[in-house]
């Protein structure tokens, strides 16, 4: 028989509990689940949007009573638990049903705190927290004007505009002299105070309530002043409180809310606890995002994998307010020792400030341009060093999410047909409508529904950013630790520690160390892994054509109609008569229909048929060319000028040293496409300051350039430092590339890595280190020995043969 | 009822990976899977015809080259969120060959 699972509690955190344990296990219990409300589970935090006639109900609800049933679980709404028995473990709800549990799953979530003042019982008093209250609130929006909402916080902000926009007359009554002081500042909160003033919103500040009046319903309010104010509708939206009463009485160990310990177990072992009723390490969370995280570890020791830890969230705040970008995090009131960077321009009305200790960010505000808020939001979480960009990072992460855009960083003012998503088509309207009516809280959510962000990613910032301030506070940041892909719960810097640690040589030995959770694997881990194998035992380790990518397997780019382009490689962009009569011959051999000159100084052959590509490549490689590699997650291209050879401002030999670049790094397997450029002078007409390795002579010697990029964001290179002679060039380009290649994740280019690790330990390895620095250039030159060999010779010469040939049908 | 015709022996169908037949109205594309089932569906993912063919095999799923999607080998039918099917044929393998059925 299975054993018995029950959830008290029908809501966001305890029903996500249960849809990460059917992910795990789908059959190790029978589920009964009980409910307060007469409703399946539904997104909370879309209320004010309910409230706002933004949305309905329908629209809202997460889990629909098919899906209950779909999984076997049985569902009581309407019916609270009100007893739990321990020693006989059932529980038994108000309507007398008695159900008997192996498992309890407390998510009781909270309740809206009532100020305890006279009246504070009357018809026409009521909270924010239920679909009741939004019901409550609506019916006396038809009928009354005029509306108090006690409370300047995220909740009754939210509360307000959504009576505004029923067409009442709100006041928000504030007990502080800021609002929102626990999520802004005071400058921010008076931004904030301002604009919705601007909307008509009306607030009594430093104002004490101390009566509600009315008799049979309320009709106003009276403060510590004396003075009074008139309303028809009160609600109270200054806190909330963990429900735990049920838990209290079952004698569970309660403080604030019912204690849990990390793997969200309450005192009695049995009983698991996760959501807004729960306290962890002296934390209680009223925000999704956290529920979310504790929702994954409970899930994971009911279905006794047992490994999983909650450690406490840090969280960010979003107000759902429409027209209103406003971002918060951390701990953004600085205290002595903290450093304030602040950026504000009253023009546009944008306010940012972090607050910053020893380099690493404590805390963020923003108003007016959040567009950024989840970067800094990451940067905390990560406790990122930020000296490298310090005196630039009030501008923003210039590599995320403008890319079409020019500076257009307001995402809530965007118009639903704006287009967000450049590659697949996706507007700002669509990636709303998904999240809301999919109820999608997380940006691999949003990508998998609606594309946007799938392709170059370019608009990751927006859509994160309209993701969360679609969602509020509900969303779901980035989780600070990636997993490589679903297959793992390790991250790529893992993966690559416990390869080089643990000498783990081939991908079956990788997945049942790292126990992966799927038999292969799957598109996006193994031909991460299969690189990360290359790069780090090229002696040993032999190359897996159906882990690499359809371009990489048949060393060809594949283009839209299944044909494939041809590069042959151009050493440094020189070339010959003869070679460019091979290349001739061979097009009209093959019937090319297009040829076209690259940026890259070769020439890319267009429209071939893959089973050509053998017989194409031969000739090619009898006329002495070997693979351009355009195809490939590799070493691309050399890109240079003309040189001291010919041009009147030449400083040195750009175009010998760009060949000799090439010789040095062609064939080279890299985390992602790589490119090189060698200007002759400081013109810098071959581009050197955009690539991932670029060189700018100078009259004295070599500049050094590392971490450019002129594809979906232009990255201008940093420069890495300055050397005397073409030797040393060769040996810091190497050095550089063997550190990428050891160090980055997979698709990860030198652009965004420079980024992420930091210009100056790189610095310290490469420039200051020269024992490391050598000891890398010699690890580059060794796998280069094996990765040196021309992939179109040995496949014109028969290796995968299959690859290409078409198999035939017989009788 | 059409009859079943020879097309390959298992092995020269790399494992977690595929080979391409050309019949009268199209091509078919080859799987074989790491527990050395094989499956076949025409050679054209329900999103924009790119060739399954070339796609990384994992379980039963074959991942379209062009855009990402993941194609179920044994329905035809792409996963969740992404809608589309596309044929399946009939194929089995016996004593080491692999039969289709076109």
């Amino acid at each position: 028989m299975k054993e018995r699972l029950v959830l008290v509690g029908n809501g966001m955190a305890g029903v996500r509990t249960l849809e990460e344990l059917l992910k795990l296990s789908p059959d190790t219990y029978d589920i009964t689940v009980f409910g307060a409300e007469p409703y399946p589970n539904y997104n909370r935090i879309m209320l004010s949007p309910v409230l706002a006639g933004e949305k309905t109900i329908d629209d809202i609800i997460l889990n629909d009573r098919e899906w209950y049933e779909e999984h076997g679980i049985t569902l009581h709404t309407g019916d609270p638990v009100v007893e739990i028995d321990r020693v006989n473990r059932w529980v038994v709800s108000e309507s007398g049903l008695e159900v008997p549990y192996d498992r309890l799953l407390l998510a009781t979530g909270s309740d809206p705190f009532i100020i305890p003042v006279p009246g504070s019982d009357l018809p026409g008093v009521v909270g924010f927290r239920d679909i009741a209250d939004v019901d409550a609130m609506l019916a006396a929006a038809s009928q009354y004007r005029k509306a108090a909402v006690i409370g300047g916080g995220l909740l009754g902000l939210e509360a307000a505009n959504g009576l505004m926009a029923n067409g009442m007359e709100v006041t928000v009554v504030h007990l502080m002299d800021i609002l929102m002081e626990r999520q802004l500042d005071r400058t921010a909160a008076q931004m904030l105070k301002k604009s919705l003033e601007e909307r008509g919103m009306k607030f009594l500040m430093e104002a004490q309530t101390a009566e509600v009046l009315g008799d049979a319903h309320v009709h106003g309010l009276k403060f510590a002043d004396g003075s009074e104010l008139e309303a028809d509708l009160v609600v109270m939206a200054v806190g909330i409180r963990p429900s735990m009463e049920l838990a209290q009485k079952a004698g569970i160990y309660c403080e604030r809310g019912v204690v849990v310990n990390d793997t969200m177990q309450t005192y009695d072992p049995r009983i698991y606890a996760v959501g807004e009723c729960v306290q962890h390490r002296g934390q209680t969370y009223g925000l999704v995002a956290p529920l979310f995280e504790q929702a994954k570890v409970a899930a994971n020791h009911l279905a006794r994998i047992g490994i999983a830890r909650y450690e406490g969230s840090v969280t960010s705040t979003k107000l759902k307010v429409t027209g209103i970008d406003l971002f918060s995090a951390g701990d953004f009131n600085e205290s002595e020792g903290d450093e304030t960077l602040v950026l504000q321009d009253p023009a546009r009305n944008v306010y940012k400030k972090l607050v910053v200790r020893d380099n690493r960010i404590k805390g963020a505000v923003m108003y007016g341009d959040t567009i950024d808020g989840t970067w800094y939001f990451q940067l905390l979480r990560e406790g990122t060093d930020i000296s490298d960009f310090r005196s630039t990072i009030l501008f923003g992460q210039h590599d995320l999410g403008d890319a079409g855009h020019g500076d257009e960083t307001r995402v809530a003012a965007l118009s639903d047909d704006a287009e967000i998503c450049g590659c697949n088509g996706v507007t700002k309207g669509q990636i709303v409508d998904a999240i809301q009516t999919q109820g999608l809280f997380t940006l691999d959510d949003v990508r998998a529904h609606t594309k946007a962000s799938a392709s170059c990613g370019s608009c990751t910032g927006l859509v994160e950013a309209i993701l969360s301030s679609t969602v509020g506070e509900g969303y779901e940041a980035q989780p600070s630790k990636k997993p490589l892909c679903a297959c793992t719960d390790h991250s790529h810097d893992e993966v690559i520690k416990a390869i080089q640690e643990h000498e783990l040589k081939d991908m079956r030995t990788v997945m049942d160390f790292l126990e992966w959770k799927t038999p292969d694997g799957c598109a996006t881990c193994r031909p991460a892994l299969n690189y990360y194998l290359l790069a780090n035992w090229p002696e040993e380790y032999h190359d897996d054509p159906q882990s690499r990518f359809i371009n990489e397997r048949a060393h060809g780019n594949i283009q839209k109609d299944g044909t494939y382009s041809v590069v042959p490689r151009m050493f440094g962009g020189l070339c010959t008569p003869s070679d460019l009569r091979a290349i001739a011959e061979v097009c009209e051999k093959y019937n090319v229909p297009e040829m076209k000159v690259t940026g890259g100084q070769r020439i890319d052959l267009f429209g071939v048929k893959k089973e050509d590509l053998p017989a194409m490549w031969k000739d090619l490689t009898d006329a002495g060319f070997v693979s351009g590699h355009a195809y490939g997650k590799a070493m691309r291209t050399v890109k240079t000028c003309a040189g001291k050879k010919w041009c009147r401002f030449g400083t040195q030999d750009s175009t010998g040293l760009g060949v000799k670049l090439e010789k040095l790094t062609w064939g080279s397997w890299m985390p992602h496409k790589f490119k090189l450029a060698v200007s002759g002078c400081p013109r810098n007409c071959a581009e050197a300051t955009i690539k991932d390795f670029g060189v700018v002579c100078v009259d004295s010697g070599y500049e050094l350039h590392v971490g450019g990029n002129g594809g979906i964001k232009v990255r201008v290179t940093d420069l890495l430092c300055k050397v005397d002679t073409e030797e040393e060039v060769l040996e810091y380009c190497g050095a550089f590339t063997q550190m990428y290649r050891e160090e980055a994740h997979y698709l990860e280019r030198t652009a965004p890595w420079v980024e992420r690790v930091g210009l100056s330990y790189i610095k310290e390895r490469i420039v200051d280190d020269e024992a490391e620095r050598k000891a890398l250039y010699e690890r580059f030159k060794l796998g280069q020995k094996y990765a040196q060999i021309d992939p179109w010779k040995e496949r014109a010469e028969g290796k995968d043969a299959y690859e290409f040939r078409p198999l035939k049908l017989s009788a | 009822m059409n009859d079943w015709k020879e097309v390959a022996n298992l092995e020269e169908i790399p494992r977690l990976g595929s080979r391409v037949v050309e019949v009268e109205d199209g091509t078919i594309a080859l799987f074989r899977t790491s527990d050395d089932r094989v499956f076949a569906l025409r050679d054209a993912c329900p999103h924009k015809q790119g060739p399954l063919s070339q796609g990384i095999v994992a379980g039963h799923t074959v991942t379209c080259p062009l855009h990402n999607w993941k194609i179920d080998l044994e329905s035809g039918e792409a996963l969740a969120p992404d809608e589309g099917c596309t044929n399946v044929f009939p194929v089995k393998v016996e004593a080491g060959v692999v039969y289709l059925q076109v």
